[in-house]
């Protein structure tokens, strides 16, 4: 009788073996204790509370009163301009009512501050598909894109994994508020060319993830300039634009484009989404703005890859080509997170713990450094321990987001009614006085 | 069971060596467009025209409702659904991913150098497309956009048979969305706005699997755990080349094939293509003997295989693969070590009375073999469905699963159609009657179709499933090479004004050979076709 020879497995690539998912950090396996533990305020008070999840809930009732007054509206009866042209059609170039729509809600979100024509717009099935779609085109793999630290952690996945392309961090400390400096601009770049590594372009989150902080425009004036000089592109991620909390303090690259006759524009890019300011991530809807033709040509066909189901950009063209009700919901949506973001920040207050000053976006950049038993990132992450497991909140550490100092955490508070916020200030709080307490006892003794 | 080998007689090698270091890929043809970016490819579930109007209407109506509904219910609750975050394995921290090694086989043009003044770089990838200029896949879907034929509006407009819509069945779609309003009341639809599994909705993968199964009449059951769904099948084949191979390998695809392989396989990957020829003396069938001697030249060359892709129904051709041929790949796969992909987008649309099947029923269950099949799927075509951009991973690989999971936030679905959808597969009624009339309608229009072209003198491959038509032009093209089949084309599309695929697109080995989509059409259209093809025919005879 013949030996059985043993086959070996067939095997996989390298992309579908390696981590650069990113999804065994801390940052992911938080949730992973809030899924096998939910909070729910009737039936698992003790639950874990989700702070680590951007995700806006606070305007859900406006999208719902729009719906309600506007299903039998006659824009979908057949007279209608709108879809006799392109009716269900699935092309890459998307309905041109939508990117209509999208350009003009860009548009008033930044106050009428810079146009939008509605050609440049790339459709792509969410933000996370438009950055790693910009970075297969802007950088071979091995290249690298500059971003400032801390940033958000799905981009170690998103402009890497598939890519190939290396991220070389633009380190940011307290000292300024984590503002990007020229000589932080320089260092990297210089960093990366010790290690042999061709730069081919920043990406700025702007209002920033997971500071909240929008980028002041002298800042903004020197990355481009930093970026003109050395010939690469700037990308420019705005999707929490529309999610700053007073109009007037967001400035976006396309103003400072526009106020130099966009010159030099054609190596700017604009990401933007619908999932958090407008709280619709289940819908999967995202954009890449170019002022560059090859890549608008480029990006449009690789958009094939990742396209947006007609039926719901149909959905949208109508909402957001409505001024009456884009202009209230921006105004009010704003309000709503201001107050939000004033709530977290006096709760945490009281109890004793300080944030960065931010003016936007989901969540609060908390600094709890002061607790650290080490300051590094050990004495973090036994931080965050037990920020998950005694207190039972899930909040996002700062090495997860690359944060060069130790005991900063990104806390998010939109994504809960007001009864579960109280509830999680509150267990903070009783968190920090048994800490005092416990503090006060050893000094005494 | 037994698993015999197939064995295919040999046939002039040489003069098929020669042919394929001639067959160039199809895009040194740079036939430039005047009007820069407008150039569209072809993407499954497009439809335009007649059905266009109705279900414009009817679907965003049908949406709407479902979304107030969804509002109404969400109301009542006292906390907002707890979002899905993707969860994932649990140690480990982020591994640097060693990237150095990758050569770079992707620019296939030179780049431009980066000057000082000049404009920041873009990658190779980027280069490539723009300056390939326009295919004759491309300039063709271009002029039928631009000048569509309507029988009465625009009788002289270009005939759009390059794509592969399905208009046949679109009014049964749209009667059950307008039917579909009275049955919202007993669905229950939960938090479509917020973050949802980036593989799709639980509840939309059990509906599949049983649509997968309802398709197949009932031959296989498909494991809902087994599903990975993403937006449309172009991702889906992206992502299993992306799972399945490193930049530089290469999947083994009989030739011709669909056009697009060659953007969806390689474009971002960096893998490559190695055609396996088939030869119309062979019907174009595929022979284990072609593969078999395309590895081995493969290997030869240092390159280094990690699957096989096969369409079953096939594009263009439109055969079906018999159990003996799926046995015998299997046979080959496992004795290379080497991967299935198995593209079964049209089995649904099956016409003909041979009997489709799967690479799903091949597998048997026990066996090791199981981790290396890999099946692609859809919605768009078999059902017709325009737009709503759903395609299916079915593999048996856990790891392969896992992976793709994880690549799935790239490419997801909208919720909201996943929602819609969810609720017409649970209709199996109106299901199994749309399977059926759709199939007998397909037949009814292959029919006439392949006759008027035979009135014509044009043969056609005999198609047991698909949108398309093999037709044999051998005949009509003035010299036998690409060149001369490229001149046909160019005559039918702006002399006839009828938009055909050439062979060359799907790299096909043979010159001469043209693909018709017959499913955009209307019966009465096709003596309409067939008179403006005849205009061509008439005066191309070819000399030899």
């Amino acid at each position: 009788m013949a030996i059985e020879i043993e086959q070996p497995s067939v095997g996989l690539s390298k992309v579908a073996v390696s981590d650069t998912h990113g999804e065994d950090s801390p940052y992911f396996a938080g949730w992973k204790a809030y899924d096998e533990n939910p909070y729910d305020e009737l039936n698992n008070p003790s639950g874990v509370i989700q702070m680590g999840l951007a995700e806006n809930q606070v305007s859900f009732d406006l999208l719902e009163a729009f719906l309600e007054t506007h299903s039998e509206a006659s824009s979908w009866g057949k007279g209608a301009p709108g879809f006799r042209e392109n009716a269900l059609f699935q092309d890459y170039h998307g309905l041109l009512s939508f990117r209509k729509a999208m350009a003009s809600f860009m548009e008033q979100i930044r106050g009428g501050r810079a146009k939008f024509d509605p050609e440049r717009v790339v459709l792509t099935a969410g933000a996370t598909a438009a950055n790693e779609l910009l970075t297969f085109i802007l950088a071979d793999p091995g290249d690298a894109l500059l971003v400032p630290t801390p940033y958000y952690p799905g981009f170690d996945r998103d402009l890497r994994w598939r890519t190939g392309v290396k991220i070389v961090p633009i380190h940011c400390d307290s000292s300024n508020n984590f503002q990007i400096t020229p000589q932080a601009l320089e260092a990297a770049y210089s960093e990366a060319e010790a290690m042999n590594i061709k730069v081919r372009g920043v990406l700025i989150t702007n209002p920033s993830n997971p500071l909240g902080v929008t980028i002041q425009r002298s800042v903004l004036e020197e990355i481009f300039d930093f970026v003109t000089r050395k010939n690469i592109h700037l990308v420019s991620d705005e999707i929490y634009s529309g999610s700053v909390f007073s109009s007037s303090e967001f400035i976006s690259i396309a103003e400072i484009l526009e106020a130099r006759q966009y010159k030099n524009s054609e190596r700017v890019h604009i990401v933007y989404s619908l999932s958090k300011d407008l709280g619709l991530p289940g819908f999967r809807v995202g954009t890449i703005y170019s002022y560059n033709d090859k890549v608008v040509t480029t990006a449009r066909r690789m958009s094939s890859f990742t396209l947006i189901s007609s039926q719901t950009q149909y959905l949208l063209a109508s909402m957001l080509s409505n001024k009456e009700f884009t202009e209230n919901y921006i105004k009010t949506n704003r309000e709503r997170l201001r107050k939000r973001y004033n709530m977290i920040i006096e709760g945490l207050r009281s109890a004793g713990i300080e944030c960065l000053k931010g003016n936007a976006g989901l969540f609060c950049w908390m600094n709890l450094s002061p607790l650290l038993e080490k300051p590094t990132r050990e004495g973090e992450l036994t931080l965050w321990n037990s920020m998950l497991h005694e207190v039972k909140l899930n909040i996002s550490p700062g090495s997860s987001c690359h944060c060069s100092e130790p005991g900063w955490f990104r806390v998010c508070f939109a994504n809960m009614s007001e009864q579960t916020l109280e509830v999680a200030l509150k267990r903070i709080h009783t968190f920090m006085e048994k800490r005092e307490r416990v503090r006060n006892l050893i000094s005494s003794q | 069971m037994t698993r015999t080998r197939l064995f295919r007689s040999r046939s002039s090698e040489e003069k098929e060596e020669e042919e394929e270091e001639q067959r160039q890929h199809y895009s040194k043809h740079n036939i430039t467009s005047s009007t820069g970016m407008r150039v569209i490819v072809p993407l499954q579930g497009v439809v335009q025209g007649r059905g266009g109007l109705f279900l414009g209407s009817v679907i965003p109506c049908a949406l709407f409702y479902f979304f107030q509904l969804y509002l109404k219910r969400h109301r009542s609750q006292p906390n907002p659904p707890p979002p899905q975050p993707p969860p994932e394995n649990s140690e480990g921290q982020l591994a640097e991913v060693s990237v150095s090694a990758l050569p770079r086989s992707l620019s296939r043009v030179h780049l431009s150098p980066r000057s000082p003044g000049g404009p920041a770089y873009v990658s190779g990838r980027a280069n490539s497309i723009v300056k390939g200029g326009d295919l004759p896949h491309d300039v063709g879907l271009r002029k039928a956009l631009e000048d569509p034929y309507h029988q009465s509006g625009n009788p002289d407009g270009v005939i759009q048979l390059g794509l592969a819509e399905n208009k046949l069945s679109l009014d049964l779609v749209g009667e059950w969305l307008a039917k579909s309003a009275i049955y919202v009341e007993e669905l229950s639809i939960g938090g479509i706005a917020s973050y949802q599994p980036f593989d799709g909705l639980m509840e939309l993968k059990v509906a599949v699997a049983g649509f997968m199964s309802q398709v197949m009449k009932k031959s296989v059951f498909f494991n809902p755990s087994q599903i990975i769904l993403t937006a449309g099948a172009t991702p889906a084949i992206e992502m299993l080349s992306f799972c399945l191979a490193d930049t530089g390998n290469a999947f083994l695809v009989p030739t011709p094939y669909y056009p697009c392989f060659d953007r969806d396989v390689k474009w971002r990957t960096g893998v490559e293509i190695i055609p396996v020829p088939c030869r119309s003396a062979d019907n174009f069938s595929l022979s284990i003997t072609a593969l078999d001697r395309a590895f081995k030249q493969a290997k030869k060359r240092g390159t280094k295989v990690r699957g096989i892709i096969i369409s079953n129904p096939s594009n263009p051709v439109g055969g079906l693969l018999d159990r003996e041929t799926l046995y015998s790949l299997l046979d080959f796969a496992r004795e290379k070590n080497i991967h299935i992909v198995s593209n079964e987008l049209f089995a649904g649309s099956t016409h003909g009375n041979e009997e489709f099947v799967s690479m799903a029923e091949i597998i048997d269950l026990e066996d090791l073999d199981r981790n290396r099949v890999h099946i692609v799927y859809g919605l768009s075509k078999d059902l017709s469905l325009p737009g709503f951009r759903v395609g299916i991973i079915y593999s048996f690989n856990d790891n392969v699963l896992a992976a793709a999971k994880k690549l799935t936030r790239f490419s997801s679905i909208s919720a909201l159609s996943q929602r819609l959808l969810v609720f017409m597969l649970s209709d199996s009624n109106f299901i199994q009657q749309f399977i059926e009339i759709n199939r007998e309608r397909l037949r009814r229009m292959y029919i006439k179709f392949v006759a008027g072209l035979k009135q014509l003198g044009i043969e056609c491959i005999k198609s047991h499933g698909g949108f398309y038509c093999w037709a044999d032009m051998r005949g009509y093209i003035p010299s036998y090479s690409e060149k001369g089949e490229l001149e046909l084309w160019d005559k039918l599309l702006n002399i006839a004004k009828v938009n055909v695929t050439p062979g060359s697109c799907c790299h096909c080995i043979e010159p001469g050979w043209f693909r018709f989509c017959f499913t955009t059409l209307t019966e009465k259209d096709i003596p309409v076709v067939m008179d403006r093809i005849r205009k061509i025919t008439e005066t191309c005879k070819s000399h030899s």
